[in-house]
Formats: C-alpha cells, sequence, structure tokens
C-alpha cells in the first residue's frame, strides 16, 4: 500500500489483515526451510570456532612463548679479548636465528670487565626505548642517540628519560670464554636476565649448541681513539 | 570514410550496448554522477577526499609495481632496495613516487579532516562517515608506519625496536605482545614478514573496503552543504532542507562539481611526481645490522611528533601516557559527532572548535620542528670534530687552557654548545660563568642534576680544577662574574665590622 489513500475512501480494515501475515510470517519461521537454514547457521558457526582454533593458535603462538626459553648461552670469546677497567663492545649471533634473518641475527653487547672474573655484559638497547647506547670511555658514560639517555659504568641510570638502568646479560666463565645468557631482545617486559635468584626447577643443560655458535667478538674500544 | 566511422561508432554502441545489458551498471552509475549536490558545495573546499582516494590508487598501482621486485625477507630487503634504486629502470622514481605519495595521502586526509570538522560536516546524519573516516586515518598511519618498516633500514630497524619497548610497557601483557609484534624473541625475518602482510594485505584490504562504505555513505547522504551561520541542524528537520537545497537548487555533481575535484586531483598528482623527481627515493639508510651502532635512528615525517614528545615527557609520566593519551585522543575523536552532532555547522559560531584546531595545529607543528632537529639528543661527535672557538682560548692561562682540553676530552661539547656548536641537551656554556659562580659549577660537574650525570667519577680532582678554571672564563660580551651574594654579605660581616653603620642606615 505504497499510493497515499484517496479522502473520502474508507481505508480497509488493516487489522484483520495485519494479523494474518504476521501470524503467515510466523508460520513461515517454522517451515522445514526455515529450520534447515537455521541448522545450516549453527553449522557454520561450529565450523568456524573449530576453524579458529588452529588460525588463533598460529597467530598468538610466538605470544605464548616465554622470553626465557628463547635464551642460552652464547661465547662472546676468551676473556682475555677484555682487558681490566675496560669497556667494549662484543658481537654475536643470536642463538634462535633462520636464514632470513641474514644480519638482523647477529647483535651486540658492551662488556665491562671490572677485574679478573668480574664482568658487567650490558645490552645494546636503551632502556628508555630500544635505541643502540653508546660508550665514552673518557667520561665514563653510555649515551642514547634517540632521546639522550645517559648511563654510568656500572650501568646504573645518569639522566634522561630512561626509568632504570641498562639492561645485563647474566654471564659465566666457561673454560678460558666469557659466556652471555642471551636470545630475546631486552625490552621492559622481556629482559635477558631479571636479577631475581630463579628458583631451580630444572637442571640447566650444559649447552654444547653454545660452544659450536662461536659467537664472534669484535674488539672496539668503544671505536673512538682514546 | 564516413561509412567507415559511422559503422565503428554503430560496433561500439552495440558493444556498449551488449556488456550492459549483462553488466546493468550504467543506470547506477550514471544516477550516481549526477547525483544532485548543493549548489555551493560544488567548491574548491570540497576537492580533498576525492583526491585522497586518488592518492590512494596511486599508491596501490605504485606498491604492486614495487613488490615486483622488493623481496620481503631480513636478509634481501635491504639489497632489493639498493637494486631498485640503483638497477632496476625507473625503479628510484617508482620508490619516490610511493615514498612522495605516502606523505601527501597523510597531508591531504589531515586536510580533508580538518576541513570537514570546520565545516561541521560530521554532523546529523553523517556522524558514522565521520567515525569511518577516522578509522580511515588510523589506517593511513599505520601504511605509513608499516611501510617504513619495509624500507628495511637502520631507521626502520631501531624504530621496529622503539615499537616494541612502548609495547612492552604495556602492563601484565607486554612481554608476549612484543614477541606478537616481532614474531619471535628478536627484530628480524619473522618481524619483516608480519610488516609485510600488513602492508601489503591487511591493512590495504581494510582501507579499500572502508574507503568504498565511506563514499557509498557520501553517495548516499549527500555532500554536506555549505554552512550558514544560524542554520542550525536538528534531526527533526535537517533531511527535510536538504532535499530543499538540493533538489530544488541544486546542480548534477558531474560536471558542475567533478572538474574541481578532478583538477584538484591532477594538481596534486603532478606535485607528487615533481617531489619525486626533485627529492627522489627515502633511503634506504645504513644496513639493518644491530651491530652498526654508529646510528641515529629517527622515524619519518609523519610520526616525528610522537618521537618528540616521547623525549620531553617526564619518566614517571611516560608509560600511563604512552597508553592512555591515545585511547582518549582516538575516543574523542570518535565519540565527537555522538555527542555534537546537532547544532551550528559554521565555524564563525563554533569558536572552540576553531580554537582546537589552532591550538592542535600548532602543537603539532611545533613537536614535528623540534624532531626535525632533536635538540635532545646529544651530538656524538661533537667532542671529537668541534673544536674550542679560538676566541675563548685567547688570553687565558695555561691551567685555564688545559680546562679547554678536559672539556673536549670528557665530551661535555656532547651535550653543551660552544660558539653555537656541539649538542642542545644542556645549556650552551659560552656565558656559563654570569650565570653560576665557582662553587655551582664545581658542584654540578661533580654531583650532575637537573638532567646532567655526575663526572665525580670521571674527573680528577687536577682535571676538575682545570675545568671549572677554564668555564670560569666564558663570560660573553665580557658580562660581570656571577655572585654569590649571601656570601659577600658574610665576607663584608666578618671582614669590614665598620660597615655596620651603613647596614643600619638601611630601611
Amino acid at each position: 500500500m505504497s499510493t497515499p489513500h484517496e479522502p473520502g475512501v474508507q481505508p480497509q480494515p488493516e487489522g484483520t489483515n495485519v494479523s494474518t501475515t504476521a501470524s503467515a510470517a510466523k508460520d513461515a519461521l517454522h517451515t522445514r526451510r526455515a529450520f534447515l537454514f537455521k541448522l545450516s547457521l549453527y553449522l557454520n558457526g561450529a565450523v568456524g570456532a573449530v576453524l579458529a582454533v588452529p588460525i588463533l593458535g598460529y597467530l598468538l603462538g610466538p605470544a605464548f612463548k616465554k622470553s626465557a626459553s628463547y635464551n642460552s648461552w652464547v661465547s662472546l670469546g676468551p676473556i682475555g679479548n677484555f682487558p681490566e677497567g675496560e669497556t667494549r663492545l662484543a658481537d654475536y649471533r643470536n642463538p634462535v636465528t633462520m636464514v632470513s634473518d641474514g644480519a638482523t641475527g647477529n647483535a651486540a653487547c658492551w662488556v665491562r670487565r671490572i677485574d679478573g672474573k668480574k664482568f658487567q655484559v650490558f645490552a645494546i638497547n636503551c632502556a628508555h626505548l630500544g635505541c643502540p647506547v653508546r660508550w665514552f670511555e673518557q667520561s665514563r658514560l653510555f649515551l642514547c642517540p634517540c632521546h639522550g639517555g645517559a648511563y654510568y659504568e656500572d650501568g646504573s641510570r645518569a639522566s634522561g628519560p630512561p626509568e632504570r638502568g641498562l639492561f645485563e646479560y647474566e654471564y659465566k666463565i666457561a673454560g678460558d670464554n666469557l659466556m652471555i645468557q642471551a636470545g630475546a631482545m631486552p625490552t621492559l617486559a622481556t629482559e635477558a636476565c631479571n636479577k631475581k635468584p630463579k628458583p631451580l626447577t630444572q637442571i640447566e643443560s650444559a649447552s654444547p649448541a653454545a660452544s659450536t655458535q662461536e659467537a664472534q667478538v669484535e674488539e672496539r674500544s668503544s671505536s673512538w681513539p682514546a | 570514410m564516413a561509412s567507415l566511422k559511422k559503422r565503428t561508432t554503430s560496433a561500439a554502441g552495440k558493444t556498449y550496448t551488449w556488456l550492459d545489458r549483462r553488466l546493468g551498471l550504467a543506470k547506477p552509475l550514471t544516477e550516481a554522477a549526477q547525483h544532485p549536490t548543493p549548489a555551493r558545495s560544488a567548491s574548491w573546499w570540497y576537492v580533498f577526499g576525492s583526491a585522497a582516494t586518488v592518492l590512494l590508487g596511486l599508491q596501490v598501482v605504485t606498491g604492486i609495481l614495487l613488490a615486483l621486485t622488493y623481496s620481503p625477507s631480513a636478509g634481501e630487503a635491504w639489497s632489493s632496495l639498493q637494486f631498485l634504486n640503483h638497477n632496476v629502470t625507473l625503479g628510484w622514481l617508482l620508490r619516490a613516487i610511493h615514498g612522495w605519495g605516502s606523505d601527501f595521502m597523510i597531508a591531504i586526509v589531515l586536510i580533508h579532516m580538518v576541513q570537514v570538522f570546520l565545516f561541521g560536516a560530521y554532523k546529523f546524519p553523517r556522524e558514522l562517515t565521520w567515525i569511518i573516516g577516522v578509522f580511515l586515518l588510523l589506517l593511513t598511519l599505520g601504511m605509513a608506519f608499516t611501510g617504513q618498516v619495509l624500507r628495511f633500514d637502520q631507521d626502520a630497524y631501531w624504530g621496529l625496536g622503539i615499537g616494541a619497548s612502548i609495547v612492552s610497557r604495556i602492563p601484565w601483557l607486554g612481554g608476549p605482545l612484543v614477541h606478537m609484534m616481532l614474531g619471535g624473541p628478536i627484530i628480524g625475518g619473522q618481524t619483516l614478514s608480519r610488516f609485510f602482510a600488513l602492508h601489503v594485505f591487511v591493512i590495504p584490504g581494510i582501507l579499500l573496503a572502508l574507503v568504498g562504505l565511506h563514499v557509498w555513505m557520501v553517495l548516499r547522504l549527500g555532500i554536506n552543504e555549505w554552512p550558514m551561520p544560524g542554520r542550525i541542524v536538528s534531526k527533526a528537520n535537517y533531511e527535510h532542507e536538504y532535499h530543499q537545497l538540493t533538489e530544488e537548487n541544486g546542480v548534477p555533481f558531474v560536471p558542475d562539481a567533478a572538474w574541481k575535484d578532478a583538477v584538484f586531483a591532477a594538481a596534486i598528482m603532478l606535485s607528487v611526481l615533481a617531489c619525486a623527481l626533485y627529492f627522489g627515493p627515502f633511503g634506504p639508510t645504513g644496513q639493518p645490522d644491530p651491530t652498526i651502532i654508529q646510528t641515529a635512528p629517527k622515524p619519518d615525517f609523519a610520526f616525528l611528533w610522537i618521537y618528540a614528545v616521547l623525549a620531553y615527557l617526564p619518566p614517571s609520566l611516560e608509560t600511563p601516557m604512552l597508553f592512555i593519551a591515545p585511547v582518549v585522543i582516538i575516543g574523542c575523536m570518535l565519540l565527537l559527532p555522538l555527542v555534537a552532532g546537532e547544532g551550528e555547522k559554521h565555524w564563525k559560531r563554533r569558536p572552540v572548535a576553531v580554537l582546537m584546531v589552532g591550538v592542535i595545529a600548532v602543537t603539532l607543528a611545533i613537536f614535528t620542528q623540534l624532531g626535525t632537529y632533536t635538540p635532545w639528543s646529544p651530538i656524538m661527535e661533537a667532542w671529537s670534530g668541534e673544536a674550542v672557538p679560538v676566541a675563548y682560548l685567547q688570553h687565558r692561562s695555561p691551567l685555564e687552557r688545559q680546562g679547554a682540553l678536559v672539556l673536549q676530552n670528557k665530551q661535555c661539547r656532547n651535550c653543551h654548545a660552544l660558539g653555537g656548536a656541539g649538542g642542545m641537551r644542556g645549556p650552551a656554556l659560552d656565558s656559563i660563568a654570569t650565570r653560576m659562580t665557582e662553587d655551582q659549577i664545581i658542584r654540578q660537574v661533580l654531583q650532575g642534576g637537573g638532567n646532567m650525570p655526575a663526572y665525580g667519577k670521571a674527573l680528577s680532582p687536577a682535571e676538575t680544577r682545570a675545568l671549572v678554571s677554564f668555564l670560569m672564563t666564558l663570560r660573553e660580551k665580557n658580562l660581570a662574574p656571577a655572585v654569590d651574594a649571601s656570601r659577600s654579605l658574610t665576607h663584608a660581616g666578618a671582614m669590614r665590622v665598620p660597615a655596620e653603620s651603613n647596614l643600619l642606615r638601611m630601611p
């Protein structure tokens, strides 16, 4: 009834008409065909839910892996490469890499040899937003090029936007080699070493992988002539 | 000859009829093209949306062309860009057009948004058109960020590091989300593949779908009429009034308004081409090798203001601001048409709106400008690259000259300028002795503070003495040195007792 009613013409008694169409529509909803259509919708919903499991599992896979599970012991080379009282840049190949990683699979860290077998190994990443900090031998400071974060030689915060000191790697000396526990890029949430004593839940493997992954250590004393 | 022409036309006509009988698009497309627009809306102010769409088309085409050569692998992406720049015929130009097209697109989308805001076009019944537009802006910025990552150079690598560090600050979920973003423990092959999928499939897919919806709604609801002061939008009357403006006094979009859109779009495309030809492609800068640390990463132009804000936020405010501010800003943009869906459209009657646009534009411009020269960053080479100005060494004692050497060697210049050269993180030292006394300088150097590290451990007493004696000579234009007023009083009190009578005379 899209045409407007003529004035004076009595409109048809619509009440009955409406109720019949309504009940007819209601009946139509309960036909066999409507039931099958609904069933097909539920079926597709169920299939979708089943498909969602592998899709989400695949997508969220990396999120469920703990940062620490990526870590393993990596050699930075003989401790003789690191003179006492100095801080030097060391490079290594990340323990978890693929062929397609190319040069991004390399990593660098700052090694400070305090004396004898006492070391501090700092992540290259600023604790503010992850830019590469540089060591300045003369002023005994690490400076960040991005937003000007500064750290003292022991890695503690000196000034600027970082809210904490540099990230530190756990280290050990195996024979003559300096080894660090590395693998995941250190950020505030995925620290390389959170310095808290961890409960010993499993015996640490001797990590034969670490010895085969001989890390290259480039001797660069902050790359500036002193 | 005439018969040949006649035959061709009739053949073309037959093909057309054959096609349209099957497609049935001629009628709806003609209707859409000739939809009536308010006569005054056929204006040069209404050309930005169509220009953004045309730019999107340009980006899609040049993007596909670049994908013919680009290798989305962390080990090869950088060299494939070098190959594009230097070995592929006109590869550099295609890269340049794609890069400049991206900058132009962000600019045009922002201008479009400001125009829509100032003309009140987001009000009833176009609220949803605005809301979708906000998502289009975010997606455009998402394309810019992911595109910057695909230019897999040092800036891209450390930009991802900044992104991961920001994500890591999310409470509780930070760690898992960092690994989600990077696709593994480090920035590497998986990360680039992810951003490739986002830049090439996911975001463009959503972007094109939403642009379709956005344009459909513009056609369905009609282009915004030219706002008039006092013409109030109300949900009850608007559609009727708009109908009058279009059906009775309107003009067809094609050709009355469309020619302006077409001319502007052509001008923008030519500008993109001109910039591409003149300035060339963006990068790539150094190789994405994290063991090369001699780098000062910087984001692309559109994100410089965020980079600047991150430098100025105090550490305690940074994490909350990083996550609360975007939610508030985006939330306000999305809610705007729902809160202010009726009322005045004309900017002369909406002073707060005009003021807001002004304040936001000035703020973004200032932070972007700061981001271009990063005064907060130390200049890593200043200490070895910028000599102490000769004038500052003349007529100085050997100790003072030794102090100048200490100043250079201890990298003070990385943060402090002398003679206009050096870092700007700390204050320039050219007239430091007129602002600080010797004692204050010694304390500041040894203990630091006020955003300066303490140098107590890095300076021997002799070095400190030399440095401070040099700094005490730095008084530009021979201004008087700073004095400690209290010291002169105690000095006067101890040494000149007769001066008491002078003190007594003071009011």
